[in-house]
């Protein structure tokens, strides 16, 4: 059952990667948000996967008494989805700032902080 | 505790800028009483010193690693420390008249005198890493004093150069103290001290020798690293005085007499030394020559009587060790006395150009005077302790084959020159007709004068009047401890007539004759060195140069601005850190087992994998956002069917959310139809891509493999209602169990929440342009009003 999801999560970070190569800003922003599932379903399969039965114990009950999906994954997975989409609007909006004050989409014309002329050495001590 | 002395110059090196702060210079008096009580403190150590023994203390430090704060007083490490803390209470006041009223005398006076107790600490050191770490010390104080006047480059330069050379040696010669140890078995220089013969038979002799030789050659300024020490006059007088002459520069002779028992008198030593000595010897004092600037004539010296000295204790024999011995404390004298009487002129007249002063003697009286004591000891006359040193060289090296008759005439040369020097120093600026100088020139105060001429005094009195108390005290003991072996040592002014006795008249005659042709010399050593026109001084700077390009270059091809090569860079490395373990631990799996799968569930990864696809491929905004939707989505059901509803719903709700935002965010930019990608850049970045995915798919295969330690999750299943009281174990882990965590995830969501609304709400700034233009359309719009 995992190697199914195995090969998935290759997909994702193949997919991702690609994007995030891109020069062009939107398509490196979705590889971003890809990133994120990929990374989940990592983590998710790596806690191994059990049809159908939520980890939750019976009412009246003390333990859980039969064989239930890992939580411990899926608590790491809960804050990881939250915190992901935090980050994901952030750059969202970064980008999109970025792109007003800068007027490109382009990494390759985004050198404000790295200029494109040669840098100074410095000639004394 | 002689650990305990060697931290008070520290100690008071922190109360130093607050003392200057409240009483100006005068502070100088009251900081001087550290060396006058070390002084005090050593007084005790003489007599069992000169009895033949040597005193031990130790503390550890790290004694699993043979590494403690140990001390050895002997001969030689006791007649070092007077120097540099009698010295150093002279020189002290001295830097209280000669930096009188500059802004900064607090620090200079801290740095002073931390530097007096790392060159305590290391001449006292008898763990060899202590030493080290005390070396350090010196060479960082002594760039921090070079640096003094950091506002102009020359300075800067000059520190940066000593601290680089001198550090570097440093460094080297840690790694010949370690193979020094190794050998031995111990890092204590009382124990290495009777192992030579055991080090000297090593095999790995001879590389330990060129360590420790680094070290000491750096340190001392011999050719081809002895350009630091003239470019050192950058610091204040002072410092040139007491660092640059008496004491810090000799911590490399130091260190050869230190080692002189453990890795002297073998062939490889009697061939190097001599000649880098020798050699050492003739550059400096060819350099000192040609000057014309006093102070850098006197530091051209000091580095030709490194030479001296190190040639000296290439030769083998007490008797050259005696020669050394004496030398070098005839040295600290005469030179330190020198170099504070240059300053004062310098102080006094506003210039230190040999060819602008004139006549100073009758408004510097007791500078002049003080001036021909330390050149009469300096010219090696009697009675003078110079003419002692001097007697001691030329008998030590003239009675044996070629080898030593070469060093005698190399001796005699340099000799020679350095009398030339010395009385040009004491009579071309004081004797003579009157020249005005650039300053109102008068007598330099007590603060100034009274270091040089008692420096001058003692040279002249411990030949003739305490010969006999320095020999027991001082001469002998450090003579012995050098030498590792009982030494008989009688001193006499008068030793009879003997040929030593003739080369010093040769010296003499010579020497009055190079002085009274020096601007021949002058010129004639000039000619040749322009000639030359290439020096290590300039190789430095080139070698500096080639660095920082080198850097430059470097840096610009790992960060070349380009936010395509970062990435690929990064996952590069990524693919690399999965794949190259993958196969050389060949964790492929063999044979891979693939279930039988639902119906809904292959159709929900069916849809995730189209998702995926159409997410990459999209060339349309629109394509891009309901693919994004899609995959989102198919996730959401993933969890779903794997037992997993709480992350679904989760899931859901930030997949709309996200896919809301982005369709804000995306009606701004346009999604451009082609991925501006060449065809070559295709082809990498889909190898690339696909090697990070095909590497985390195979990682995740094989940690999917093995049994799972479900220990920590059956704790929380087994505990979440009975501690907890909640059944939905997820959702206790969250809340309960690992609360704080939440906590923070809660906070990140806030924090970017509110960076979000900050973006959003600050104003974007006009670009300059913009600017200029719409300032140039309203200019050109009042004058069109204006007329």
């Amino acid at each position: 059952m995992e190697n199914y999801l195995a090969l998935v999560v290759g997909l994702y970070f193949t997919a991702s990667v690609y994007l995030l190569l891109s020069e062009s800003l939107i398509r490196m922003l979705i590889g971003v948000a890809l990133l994120g599932n990929g990374v989940n379903l990592l983590i998710f399969t790596a806690g191994r996967i059990t049809r159908e039965v939520p980890p939750i114990i019976p009412e009246g009950q003390k333990a859980v008494g039969m064989a239930i999906a890992n939580p411990l994954p899926q608590a790491l997975i809960l804050t990881a989805i939250v915190i992901s989409f935090a980050l994901f609007a952030f750059v969202l909006v970064l980008a999109y700032r970025s792109y007003e004050t800068i007027g490109t989409d382009d990494t390759a014309e985004m050198r404000l902080a790295e200029p494109v002329e040669k840098s100074q050495l410095p000639k004394g001590y | 505790m002689i650990g305990y002395a060697v931290l008070t110059p520290f100690v008071a090196a922190l109360f130093a800028p607050i003392l200057v702060r409240l009483i100006g210079h005068w502070a100088a008096y009251i900081l001087a009483l550290v060396p006058a009580f070390l002084c005090y403190r050593f007084f005790g150590y003489i007599e069992p010193i000169a009895n033949g023994g040597r005193v031990l203390e130790s503390l550890s430090w790290l004694p699993e690693m043979g590494i403690n704060y140990s001390f050895l007083v002997d001969g030689l490490s006791l007649t070092f420390a007077f120097l540099i803390a009698g010295i150093g209470f002279f020189i002290v006041i001295y830097a209280g008249g000669y930096l009188k009223g500059h802004p900064s005398l607090g620090r200079f006076m801290a740095v002073l005198l931390a530097f007096m107790g790392s060159m305590l600490g290391l001449v006292l050191s008898d763990n060899l890493i202590t030493l080290f770490v005390f070396w350090e010390m010196t060479s960082i104080t002594s760039f921090l004093l070079i640096g003094f006047d950091h506002d102009r480059m020359a300075s800067r330069r000059a520190a940066l150069q000593a601290l680089i050379i001198t550090g570097l040696g440093g460094l080297v010669m840690l790694a010949g103290f370690a193979l020094v140890g190794i050998i031995g078995g111990s890092y204590e220089l009382s124990e290495l001290l009777s192992k030579g013969d055991v080090i000297k038979s090593d095999a790995l002799y001879g590389l330990a020798f060129w360590l420790v030789m680094a070290g000491a050659f750096t340190k001392s300024a011999q050719v081809p690293f002895h350009s630091w020490l003239a470019n050192a006059m950058e610091a204040p007088t002072p410092v040139s005085a007491y660092l640059h002459s008496a004491t810090m520069v000799k911590a490399g002779v130091f260190l050869l007499m230190r080692f002189y028992p453990i890795l002297g008198e073998t062939p490889l030593w009697e061939t190097v030394l001599p000649i880098v000595g020798g050699v050492t010897l003739l550059v400096g004092t060819i350099l000192a020559v040609r000057d014309t600037d006093m102070k850098l004539m006197l530091a051209y010296t000091t580095i030709a009587s490194l030479g001296l000295l190190v040639m000296m204790l290439g030769v083998g024999g007490t008797g050259a060790i005696e020669a050394a011995v004496l030398y070098l404390i005839a040295h600290s004298f005469f030179k330190g006395g020198l170099f504070m009487v240059v300053g004062t002129v310098d102080h006094e007249a506003g210039t230190r150009d040999i060819r602008r002063l004139s006549g100073l003697r009758s408004a510097m009286p007791i500078t002049a005077l003080a001036a021909s004591l330390g050149a009469l000891s300096m010219c090696g006359l009697p009675p003078f302790v110079g003419f002692l040193a001097k007697e001691s060289i030329y008998h030590s090296v003239s009675h044996g084959d070629w080898r030593e008759w070469t060093i005698a005439l190399v001796a005699v040369i340099g000799n020679v020159l350095m009398f030339a020097v010395a009385a040009s120093i004491a009579i071309k600026p004081f004797l003579g007709r009157w020249v005005d100088p650039p300053k109102a020139v008068h007598e330099g105060p007590l603060m100034l004068v009274l270091g040089p001429l008692v420096l001058g005094l003692v040279g002249l009195a411990s030949a003739l009047f305490i010969l006999e108390l320095m020999q027991t005290n001082f001469f002998a003991p450090m003579i012995m401890a050098v030498a590792g072996r009982e030494v008989e040592v009688d001193l006499h002014l008068w030793g009879g007539v003997n040929l030593a006795l003739g080369l010093s008249a040769i010296t003499v005659v010579c020497g009055v004759l190079v002085f009274m042709w020096i601007e021949k010399f002058r010129r004639g050593f000039n000619g040749v060195l322009t000639a030359i026109g290439w020096g290590p001084d300039k190789g430095f700077d080139q070698a500096i140069c080639l660095l920082t390009w080198f850097g430059g270059v470097f840096t610009r091809f790992l960060q070349n601005g380009s936010m395509r090569r970062y990435m690929r860079l990064t996952f590069i490395f990524t693919a690399m850190a999965l794949l190259i373990p993958i196969y050389q631990q060949n964790l492929l799996p063999g044979k891979l087992r693939f279930p039988e799968l639902e119906l809904w569930e292959m159709g929900v990864l069916l849809i995730l994998t189209i998702g995926i696809i159409q997410v990459v491929l999209a060339r349309t905004r629109l394509t891009a956002i309901v693919s994004l939707g899609i995959q989102g989505t198919a996730v959401a059901l993933v969890f779903m069917m794997f037992g997993a509803p709480d992350l679904s719903f989760t899931q859901f709700m930030v997949e709309t959310l996200s896919v809301v935002i982005l369709a804000l965010v995306l009606t701004r930019f346009k999604l451009m139809r082609q991925d501006r990608r060449s065809p070559f850049s295709i082809i990498v970045d889909s190898s690339i891509a696909l090697s990070v995915g095909v590497g985390m798919s195979v990682f995740l295969i094989h940690i999917t493999q093995p049994f799972l330690d479900l220990r920590l999750s059956e704790f929380f299943a087994n505990y979440s209602a009975s501690v907890a009281h909640g059944r939905n174990i997820v959702n206790v882990i969250l809340v309960d169990f690992r609360a704080l965590d939440t906590l923070g995830e809660i906070t990140v969501v806030l924090i970017a929440g509110l960076s979000v609304l900050a973006l959003i709400r600050l104003k974007a700034p006009a670009s300059t342009e913009m600017s200029v233009s719409a300032a140039e359309a309203l200019k050109t719009k009042t004058l069109k009003g204006a007329k």
